[in-house]
């Protein structure tokens, strides 16, 4: 749908770096709020953008996060440079974790970010490849009305 | 109820936002692990932890928190204060252990965010 793009910007993500884990969901929340996205849709993106990215932290060595808002939904790609998930349908489940006690001492690594991402998703893909990485897409659409007609310009 | 009701019922100390102790709130959600505060917590509550790290007020942040309550006499971090003052999201300090912040909040008319989870989740 990029003839209804409205806004398209990419994160760069650092693994490892748990003291700024949070730091591009926080910037990506404040960019849909200032645009008028309903904040039930910017509470939902900002979860699922948080899970995404405290996991980048948690196992990659870096990745990037791309946030694109059309008039029908707010996308969210992330794409890192990690171990890769050999078993999507295992980390799927609920409880299911690799987490280091790093991971766990910051309040996640509970095998629950997927689950959440799942739950606060209207669709979820997610590809990967051992030794590689993986690519999380994730879509919350607009059933009602995402953006008003009359926005102001988006500066950032 | 305000913050400032909060702060009397928990002898709590405010270590961040002395000036937002006016805001009011009427639920709570109380875990230390953030995932779960994620998938249950609703806008406008406290937060009930003892964790003390910058994820916490991260957490606060992407869902609307009003106010964190560190429980069992548990400090942050000086990072953790410098986010929630950059974020503007109250941090109060008890010395009560998790369950009696909860029950003597919830005596005092503080509800839950959810009763319970329900079966498809």
């Amino acid at each position: 749908m990029p003839e209804s793009l409205k806004f398209e910007k990419s994160f760069d993500v650092e693994g490892g770096s748990f003291q700024n884990a949070g730091n591009v969901s926080g910037q990506i929340k404040s960019i849909l709020k200032d645009m008028g996205v309903s904040t039930d849709i910017v509470r939902r993106v900002a979860i699922v953008c948080y899970e995404s990215e405290i996991n980048i932290v948690s196992y990659a060595k870096k990745g990037r996060i791309t946030l694109a808002v059309t008039d029908e939904a707010v996308k969210i790609e992330t794409k890192d440079e990690g171990p890769g998930i050999p078993d999507i349908e295992l980390a799927m489940k609920e409880g299911y974790s690799t987490a280091t006690a790093a991971v766990r001492e910051m309040g996640f690594g509970a095998g629950m970010g997927l689950a959440n991402m799942k739950k606060y998703s209207d669709h979820l893909i997610i590809t990967s490849e051992v030794g590689v990485g993986t690519c999380v897409q994730m879509t919350v659409m607009n059933f009602q009305k995402l953006l008003h007609p009359d926005l102001p310009p988006v500066t950032l | 109820m305000t913050l400032k009701d909060v702060k009397d019922i928990l002898e709590a100390e405010v270590l961040v936002g002395r000036d937002q102790l006016e805001k009011s709130v009427k639920t709570a959600f109380a875990a230390d692990l953030m995932s779960d505060v994620l998938a249950f917590a609703k806008p406008d509550s406290l937060l009930l932890t003892g964790l003390t790290n910058p994820q916490v007020v991260r957490t606060a942040d992407i869902l609307d928190i009003t106010a964190i309550i560190m429980v069992r006499g548990k400090k942050p971090s000086e990072e953790t204060i410098k986010l929630a003052e950059e974020l503007k999201i109250p941090i109060l300090s008890t010395r009560y252990i998790l369950f009696e912040t909860s029950g003597r909040l919830h005596a005092r008319g503080i509800t839950g965010c959810i009763e319970k989870v329900g079966g498809e989740l």
